[in-house]
């Protein structure tokens, strides 16, 4: 155990009204956003993909309120952490959309980070009635996903909770199930 | 691949997932526990740049402002970002968002009749200085009434977000005022398990920050995970 002076604040819930500060663009809300669902960039070279989704609780409807922020390596895969980088892999948007309650991530396929990687993004998932913040992974059904080491730790019937099925070319759809029956998996990181 | 430097969450200063007298945890969070992961490659975080910010969002009485000052208690929000082992947390991107004076959210959805304020928004950012501070000037919010229970009301609060070094010590939290009287009502709020932890959401008004004929301030710290100084001491 590593030793510690200070004690980690404590997490609250982001609660219901988040969308006029996190999300402001989004909403249509008169305050600067500083990431929205759309990571792509005039001029850079990649391949373009959309990834669809929605959050679920365990009652199985679909959260209007929930807010999502993904984080990708580049497709070569590296991340790029400064904000003003031709591509800067992270996104936010929250699920309370007119058409689709859902969010709809426009973005790059991510390259892999090392060898023992496949591409994928990082997720973190925020809501009313979350006192914490939950982190998972996406990956791609049309990747090679057995050289990855981390999903390796995941129980083989669970993976696929962590895969993004290929809808159309560059279409990516991902449900992200926080309670119950094809439960997502989440990581303690 | 390396080990993850990073500490874990520390779950005695944690809520649990689920915890019933806050309804809405019921059926949105996982019955699985979290699968505990260790060899992972570290993650950098995204940084935010100052250049990419207006400096007037530190200031939540000016940055919504159209014609008035906004009605309410002008107060400043001070504190420092550090890790667990005390180091100075800089240039870390900090959001905030909050009700108004009378307790009203701008948020489109919110049905509390109270009034909103023409020149107030409630949301915010900044970044830590190099030594790990912030201030923002805002002003106080109010409570407000929600439907979790009979006569639920939440204490006065700001919430807060906070981008760390890496992509696992982010955090998302809600900062208190000293003395409410609705802490020990508050299902949010006690669902931290240890009261001490409770007490660290609680900002502490400062006289000597108190700035004189202008505003009153309080100090709120944060304290994100830590990482080992160097993958060699591990």
């Amino acid at each position: 155990m590593k030793k510690n002076i200070f004690l980690q604040t404590s997490s609250q819930t982001v609660g219901p009204f988040f969308a006029y500060g996190l999300t402001a663009q989004q909403y249509k809300y008169d305050f600067p956003s500083l990431a929205t669902g759309n990571l792509r960039n005039k001029n850079f070279e990649g391949q373009e993909i959309s990834i669809k989704g929605r959050v679920i609780d365990g009652k199985g409807d679909p959260l209007h309120d929930a807010m999502i922020e993904i984080w990708q390596a580049d497709p070569q895969g590296n991340y790029n952490t400064d904000q003003e980088s031709d591509f800067f892999g992270f996104g936010r948007m929250g699920t309370g959309g007119e058409d689709f309650i859902g969010f709809n991530f426009l973005t790059y396929k991510p390259g892999k980070i090392n060898e023992n990687s496949a591409p994928h993004i990082n997720l973190t998932v925020f809501a009313r009635g979350m006192l914490n913040h939950l982190f998972t992974r996406l990956y791609f059904s049309d990747e090679d996903n057995d050289i990855d080491k981390i999903l390796h730790q995941v129980e083989p019937k669970l993976r696929p909770t962590l895969i993004a099925e290929k809808t159309n070319e560059g279409e990516y759809y991902f449900d992200i199930i926080l309670q119950g029956e094809n439960e997502t998996v989440f990581f303690d990181i | 691949m390396a080990t993850n430097p990073w500490n874990k969450r520390d779950w005695s200063n944690h809520p649990k997932m689920i915890y019933p007298d806050y309804k809405s945890t019921i059926y949105r969070n996982p019955k699985n526990k979290l699968l505990n992961i260790n060899d992972i490659e570290e993650i950098p975080s995204p940084k935010f740049l100052e250049t990419s910010m207006r400096t007037i969002d530190s200031d939540l009485t000016k940055n919504a402002k159209k014609d008035h000052d906004p009605i309410g208690e002008r107060i400043i929000v001070l504190g420092k970002v550090i890790d667990e082992f005390g180091r100075a947390v800089p240039e870390c991107l900090l959001e905030i968002w909050q009700a108004n004076s009378a307790g009203r959210y701008v948020h489109r959805e919110e049905v509390h009749d109270a009034p909103l304020d023409p020149n107030f928004l409630g949301a915010g950012m900044t970044l830590t200085d190099k030594d790990g501070n912030y201030k923002f000037t805002t002003i106080k919010p109010g409570s407000y009434p929600w439907g979790n229970h009979h006569n639920a009301w939440r204490p006065a609060h700001i919430h807060f977000s906070i981008f760390g070094r890496s992509f696992v010590d982010r955090l998302v939290t809600q900062m208190y005022f000293e003395g409410d009287p609705l802490f020990k009502y508050d299902p949010i709020f006690n669902s931290i398990p240890d009261k001490k932890a409770q007490n660290r959401l609680v900002a502490k008004f400062s006289i000597d920050e108190t700035i004189p004929e202008f505003a009153h301030a309080y100090i709120f710290n944060i304290v994100l995970r830590g990482r080992e100084a160097t993958p060699m001491e591990v």
